[in-house]
């Protein structure tokens, strides 16, 4: 029996008298300490299928099971990290983490819970922004603040919505480390939902495309056999990855083309030569950077 | 070219075949310079910045975010100053923006209010004064069907996703028949996958006129599936072409022959070394 | 289909509780939407009567005080057969000895139909009059001279129709001044900088002020003597005070329009009235729209107050009249006017709204 279980599960929205299928027949199993990366397409339901996990939604039919007892509601079990960060503007980085460990940790006295918290803040090196808010941090930092709050509540299950889309390219790899560092000191069980195949690779030991919405279903399952630690540069030269990684896209091409919309129609193009338009803007010159009307 | 010495030998005649031998240059920016005044003091993005390309050529420029390539690319569209330097489109001095350099924005900054035909009108009224009102929506269907919305011209703006919204930005920079199409980051904000999708349709359009662009992104497999050459420039402050890769690539390009090709990935890797190095 | 277009109606105009009552009716998911309808129509309509009715309660007790009152005044003025006689005449509910505190809603109603009754009396002699003196006027206009015209009393719907027209005078001239030097404002940051003191000094000047000072201007200008100076002086002072919100709003639209959307004019280079025109105006419509619905609900507030002191004969002047007046019925009368300046107000709003969704790309934008 794995640890976390999808059956069977199907979802549908209502809206306006019309009824969308979103997932249809979901069939998932995560064993204790897999990293399983589901990668999607936008609107093809991935959000839904995280919250059917995390407990915000219950699903029409089917059913999920962690370790063997359905989910009931949402709880501290699972943490969840979004995309885009949720935590709470008003509140230094320490106490946006104490606000949850509060919750979930209550037996602990103030001083085990203040350790237990500051060992976090330090896993995802922010100590030097323990009382800024923020306001006062970067995207990349938020979403580290994020991270310690999902993990200091020490859930069972670890479950990432798109964490690092909103961030440029060089942080989401710096993050992606440093995620998967965090994880491989406890090897806790892990979900992550992308839309970057790359991501998925580096990250997870399987990936698992999920079809283009309506009644979505997950596709093949893709086992990632490269040994961790997975290094960027190197990985590269490993035929391995690269058999993977073009087995991945290739499938996720031949299922995304269905999607081309274009009717056959043929317009022709008449063959003129353009023409410049106009004087430019009153008073630009060279040097100015702004242009300023008058 | 640092290609031929750390690949297979047989990808040096590739190169000699170079598709483009004898084409006259089009872009020339020479020696360019870009100062931003700051409270601490000048700050200098760029400097001693060479660049050339040929006509058709499709150039792809990578690396790290804040390193000027976003700012290169709007010096060369006329939306940002030239603090040093010259560019040149073929063979005359640049004097601010205009149609002959057409954008595509990192958001497709279509006006709102009006349809997706419109968005593309209004720039085909601009350089096309002289062609009859029959032509003009001619011209606009074209580039609309082209990129996949032919059933949508009437769409308002914000009734279309991002993907769409984008496409219809590409289609409207091709109607004005630049002579050089600049991107910018355009495809950005959407995901991977959306992302593919794009490419080919960018690639579609322009594989009938081959007009010369130059596009800027952070995504190395995109970079090498559209371009016939990738530049890499250095990081700021002071920054400036670093180095160049050919890609030999025949067109039309298939994702599926471009992945299976037995280079893709040492180019990939190079592109990597460069920017994590 | 009908269903559809009809639920969609009712939201556009502003009426979307209608909407889980046109549902119901089709039969459509009956426990959610007799829930939605209970939430949108009838809570509201609950809380409506349960104002009238504490309304009641309050005004019932005003009066029993004021009545003791009174009975009291007697006894100490004239002793116990004084009491005792103007208890009869309180009980009896004749004109004369009737406390004079806030109104019941029954009497509210009552002046209401008295006003309406008053309306039909007041158009009834200006028919007859205007029948009586059109041989006349023929001749008058004839000869080139001005028309007689109906002096009487206005009746309370006419001074509606006045001050309806004086607010719409005045919105007009709002939009007339402001919404061109907003453009112009906007363009130009200098400008801006310019008149920046000049918007923070007078915008906050009380309606009062800005009459007076129109009535300055208005007075030395116009010396024509039968020109009705008062309705002049409104709509002036109206739109004076009412501008100021329209102006701003315009100026930061059009200073705020979407950077990106100036470089794709840049590269088309558009040229400067295609720009104002096709660029910038509708991507500040909303905010420019915004400043117009403020405009029009800060000059209907005003009005009141600036009619009041005009003589001019709309609805301040009424409230004026009948607080001099004294008369038994009119702090009745007033509370008539004040429902219906009220009404007027969230009309008006509710219009603007209407427009503005037909105007507008966005509608999220739009409160």
């Amino acid at each position: 029996m794995a640890f976390l279980e999808l059956k069977n599960v199907c979802k549908s929205y209502i809206n306006k008298g019309i009824t969308t299928q979103v997932l249809t027949d979901i069939n998932l199993g995560i064993e204790e300490g897999e990293f399983v990366a589901i990668v999607g397409f936008t609107g093809s339901g991935k959000t839904t299928l995280i919250n059917l996990i995390n407990g915000l939604l219950e699903p029409d039919s089917g059913e999920v099971l962690l370790k063997g007892k359905p989910v009931d509601g949402p709880g501290p079990d699972r943490g969840v990290i979004f995309q885009n960060y949720s935590i709470l503007p008003w509140l230094t980085v320490y106490q946006n983490i104490k606000l949850a460990v509060d919750e979930v940790l209550p037996d602990l006295s103030k001083k085990e819970r203040d350790a237990h918290i500051r060992r976090y803040i330090e896993m995802v090196n922010l100590t030097h922004a323990t009382d800024k808010r923020p306001a006062e941090l970067s995207g990349g930092m938020r979403q580290r603040v994020s991270v310690a709050r999902a993990l200091a509540m020490s859930p069972q299950v670890l479950l990432m919505d798109e964490p690092l889309s909103a961030l440029d390219a060089l942080t989401r790899g710096t993050l992606q480390k440093e995620i998967i560092n965090i994880w491989s000191k406890d090897q806790k069980t892990a979900l992550l939902i992308t839309n970057d195949v790359d991501e998925g690779i580096i990250m997870a030991d399987r990936i698992i495309p999920l079809k283009p919405g309506p009644n979505a279903t997950l596709g093949p399952e893709f086992s990632v056999n490269i040994p961790r630690p997975r290094n960027i540069t190197e990985i590269n030269k490993n035929s391995t990855y690269k058999k993977l990684r073009n087995e991945v896209l290739e499938y996720l091409i031949e299922v995304g083309s269905t999607r081309v919309q274009n009717d056959g129609v043929e317009y022709l193009l008449p063959d003129l030569k353009p023409v410049m338009p106009g004087r430019i803007w009153p008073g630009k010159r060279k040097k100015s950077e702004k242009v300023k009307y008058f | 070219m640092h290609v031929a010495e750390k690949l297979d030998t047989d990808l040096k005649e590739l190169v000699v075949k170079d598709r483009l031998q004898g084409a006259p240059v089009m872009l020339e920016c020479s020696d360019i310079k870009k100062v931003y005044p700051t409270k601490k003091g000048d700050y200098v993005v760029l400097e001693d910045l060479q660049l050339n390309i040929r006509e058709g050529e499709f150039i792809s420029i990578i690396g790290h975010s804040g390193c000027g390539k976003s700012t290169l690319l709007t010096m060369i569209a006329g939306l940002n100053g030239i603090s040093g330097g010259q560019i040149m489109v073929d063979g005359a001095p640049i004097r601010g923006a205009g149609p002959d350099r057409a954008v595509v924005f990192q958001s497709p900054s279509l006006f709102p209010w009006l349809t997706a035909l419109q968005n593309v009108m209004i720039g085909v009224k601009q350089v096309f004064p002289h062609a009859s009102k029959k032509q003009k929506l001619e011209i606009c269907k074209y580039y609309l069907n082209k990129v996949g919305l032919g059933n949508d011209f009437d769409k308002k703006a914000t009734e279309l996703s991002q993907g769409m919204q984008q496409r219809v930005g590409i289609a409207r920079a091709f109607a004005l028949k630049p002579k050089v199409l600049l991107l910018d980051e355009p495809f950005g904000m959407l995901d991977s996958l959306t992302r593919g999708e794009l490419q080919d349709v960018l690639l579609e359009v322009w594989q009938r006129e081959k007009i010369t662009a130059v596009m800027v992104t952070h995504d190395v497999d995109e970079s090498i599936f559209l371009a016939d050459r990738v530049i890499m420039m250095t990081s700021g402050p002071y920054a400036k072409i670093g180095d160049e890769l050919i890609i030999p690539f025949e067109r039309p390009r298939n994702r599926i022959d471009v992945l299976e090709h037995p280079n893709y990935y040492d180019y990939r890797g190079y592109l990597i070394d460069f920017l994590e190095g | 289909m009908m269903k559809d277009k009809s639920i969609r109606i009712v939201r556009f105009i502003g009426f979307g509780f209608l909407e889980p009552l046109i549902r119901l009716l089709s039969k459509e998911e009956p426990k959610k939407n007799t829930v939605s309808f209970l939430k949108k129509a009838v809570f509201p309509l609950v809380s409506i009567l349960l104002f009238i009715s504490l309304w009641h309660s309050g005004a019932s007790y005003l009066y029993s005080i004021e009545a003791d009152r009174r009975i009291e005044k007697a006894m100490n003025d004239g002793g116990e057969t004084a009491a005792s006689e103007m208890k009869k005449c309180i009980e009896s509910g004749s004109i004369t000895c009737q406390p004079n505190t806030l109104p019941s809603p029954k009497q509210v109603y009552t002046a209401a139909m008295a006003l309406l009754q008053d309306h039909k009396i007041i158009s009834q002699k200006k028919d007859e009059f205007y029948v009586k003196v059109a041989g006349t006027n023929k001749q008058r206009a004839a000869q080139g001279l001005n028309e007689i015209t109906y002096t009487g009393r206005p009746s309370f719907l006419d001074q509606i129709g006045t001050s309806l027209k004086t607010v719409f005078a005045g919105f007009l001239l709002s939009i007339i001044i402001a919404v061109p030097v907003g453009i112009i404002m906007g363009l130009s940051s200098t400008l801006r900088t310019a008149m920046n003191w000049l918007i923070q000094i007078f915008r906050p000047v009380s309606p009062v002020v800005w009459l007076l000072l129109v009535f300055m201007i208005v007075k030395t200008l116009i010396q024509d003597p039968d020109m009705d100076k008062s309705f002049v002086i409104s709509f002036i002072s109206v739109g004076f005070c009412a501008m100021w919100a329209t102006l701003v709003n315009t100026s930061m639209g059009v200073s705020t329009v979407d950077k990106d959307f100036i470089n794709v004019a840049k590269v088309l280079r558009l040229n400067i009235g295609q720009n104002i025109f096709k660029v910038i105006l509708p991507a500040s419509f909303p905010l420019i729209f915004t400043g117009l619905r403020i405009t029009l609900s800060v000059a209907w507030m005003v009005l009141i107050a600036i009619e009041l002191l005009a003589q001019s004969p709309g609805l301040g002047s009424f409230v004026w009249e009948e607080f001099q007046n004294g008369a038994n019925d009119s702090n009745a009368k007033i509370i008539v006017a004040m429902f219906v300046i009220g009404a007027i107000g969230f009309m008006l709003d509710r219009i603007m709204i209407t427009l503005q969704k037909f105007a507008s790309f966005n509608k999220a934008e739009i409160a």
